[in-house]
């Protein structure tokens, strides 16, 4: 996949906002394909964390982002050219806040198919499985997204990653960022292991994740 | 161009030559000192060596260039530094317009005073207008958690990383009578302040024994600073033709630089124990960060600025 002329630049202008000191536990980076799981707290979370891949990982890889954030003038322009995001829909909204329980309606599993036509058979993904932004104080439990990719993708693998202080740059409901140093620390891959149930998958994941915070 | 005399060429070739000699001293070591448990000191030796080339070709560049030059590269330092000091501190998230205000409009205004020669402004701007708009625009924000805390955090940092070190080039807004051009005098500050560090840090390596503050800072020997102190001051005072000063007077001005450094290191150690950490940074290799090689200009400057601006500005 050839990436965009001026991808080089918006990674590196990225780097240099967020400072972003990147560490491979125990592994390293590698173009094969792969999905990319991190906390969330800031929209910047994705922009710091493909900036932060290599070139040549980098032009494999594509965001999984929100549409109703990203498909707004410039951004959209960013989101699809630049970065080549997967759009999904954050499924109704306002349904939330009147259910505290979704109902299993078909709009997740269209998202993920939609992630896997995406993905064809090379390229890899950026996703955050919280759904939404937290505060960087506590990781939220994982929504089933992930579960659901590995369970149609046999042996797909799970790179965990966590994003230190993108929440103080950039926390909800700013539009300012604030030049703080930040640290993106990635781990070696995770796969859904033969008969393993829906939540103690997602917790594992979850805890693969939140075990790099303080490392 | 203008600041190319021969004075300031002269100075320019001597750090060169030393930057020479201590990359030969440097590989002499690494050839024949095998001791195991020396090596990480002497990969840090050389790591070191080899960022001080760097730190003086940028250096010396931006002091060829002239004031706007200056400006730039210790504006830029500023913000790097003042970006590790808030990354190590908590803050909450009620402070992030008051430190977008820090980051983005008081450094470049400050700087920008020094460019149009507005010294009656550039030396309040931050002890009396930031020092007052920071808790002002914190109460707005509504969150009263730590608030005498979190608002003396941030006028500390404006203090040392963008007012202490934007003295440096401040430096060359100064007339001085029968002197000029006042690049040299930058460059004397810079010179005194970081051999000094340098020199502390060469003399505690070779005889340091008795811990001068073992809690705060544990690498800083009595040997080293008494060491580096002397040898500092002698150099400076050799130096003293670069300046406006009689030699006795570049004495006491690189004495009271040097001592002024030591205060620098100090203090900004213990906020790095206090939060538990080696360094303020990893920008700058084998050193740390920004803030880590500026502890001791930020201490140094303000009051090196002063006593020439009060004895030798007519």
């Amino acid at each position: 996949m050839k990436a965009h002329p001026i991808a080089g630049i918006i990674a590196a202008a990225a780097r240099l906002i967020s400072g972003v000191q990147v560490r491979w536990l125990d592994s390293e980076p590698d173009p094969r394909q792969a999905v990319y799981f991190a906390n969330h707290s800031s929209h910047l979370d994705f922009v710091v964390l493909w900036a932060s891949l290599p070139a040549d990982v980098r032009c494999v890889t594509r965001p999984v982002a929100a549409q109703d954030y990203w498909n707004r003038g410039l951004r959209r322009a960013l989101a699809v050219n630049v970065f080549r995001a997967v759009l999904v829909a954050r499924h109704a909204k306002k349904t939330e806040e009147v259910h505290d329980e979704r109902p299993a309606s078909g709009d997740p599993r269209l998202a993920i198919d939609h992630m896997l036509d995406a993905m064809g058979d090379a390229e890899s993904l950026i996703l955050f499985p919280e759904g939404t932004r937290g505060t960087g104080e506590e990781v939220a439990a994982f929504k089933s997204g992930l579960y659901y990719l590995c369970q149609r993708r046999p042996g797909l693998r799970l790179i965990p990653a966590y994003l230190n202080n993108l929440n103080r740059i950039l926390p909800k409901g700013e539009v300012l960022p604030v030049p703080f140093i930040s640290r993106l620390t990635f781990a070696p891959a995770i796969t859904l292991e033969t008969g393993e149930s829906k939540p103690a998958f997602l917790a594992r994941a979850r805890e693969a994740v939140c075990r790099l915070k303080d490392i | 161009m203008k600041n190319l005399d021969p004075q300031l060429l002269w100075a320019l070739c001597g750090v060169l030559s030393l930057l020479a000699v201590s990359s030969l001293i440097g590989f002499a070591i690494k050839v024949t000192v095998k001791k195991p448990e020396a090596q990480a000191t002497i990969r840090n030796l050389n790591a070191r060596i080899a960022a001080w080339w760097v730190m003086c070709a940028i250096f010396g560049l931006t002091l060829v260039i002239g004031q706007v030059g200056s400006l730039i590269l210790f504006g830029m330092m500023s913000l790097l530094a003042l970006r590790e000091y808030v990354t190590l501190l908590p803050t909450r998230r009620a402070d992030h317009r008051t430190l977008f205000w820090s980051f983005f409009i008081f450094t470049p205004l400050q700087y920008f005073l020094i460019g149009i020669h507005w010294y009656g402004m550039f030396a309040i701007l931050i002890p009396v207008y930031a020092f007052l708009f920071v808790p002002t625009r914190l109460a707005i924000a509504g969150d009263t958690e730590s608030f005498l805390q979190r608002a003396s955090t941030i006028q500390w940092g404006l203090m040392v990383c963008i007012y202490c070190l934007s003295y440096a080039p401040a430096l060359l807004m100064l007339k001085i009578p029968g002197y000029a051009p006042d690049a040299k005098l930058l460059l004397y500050l810079v010179l005194v302040d970081q051999l000094s560090d340098v020199l502390q840090y060469v003399w505690g390596k070779l005889l340091g024994k008795h811990k001068i503050a073992p809690v705060v800072s544990p690498n800083k020997t009595w040997e080293g600073f008494i060491g580096g102190v002397l040898t500092a001051t002698l150099i400076g005072t050799a130096l003293w033709w670069m300046t406006p000063f009689r030699p006795w007077v570049a004495a006491l001005v690189s004495l009271t630089i040097t001592l002024m450094g030591f205060a620098g290191g100090l203090t900004m150690s213990a906020i790095k124990r206090d939060r538990g950490v080696k360094d303020y940074g990893t920008l700058i290799k084998g050193h740390g960060g920004i803030l880590d090689r500026m502890d001791s200009m930020c201490f140094a400057a303000p009051i090196f600025f002063h006593i020439v601006r009060y004895f030798y500005v007519r």
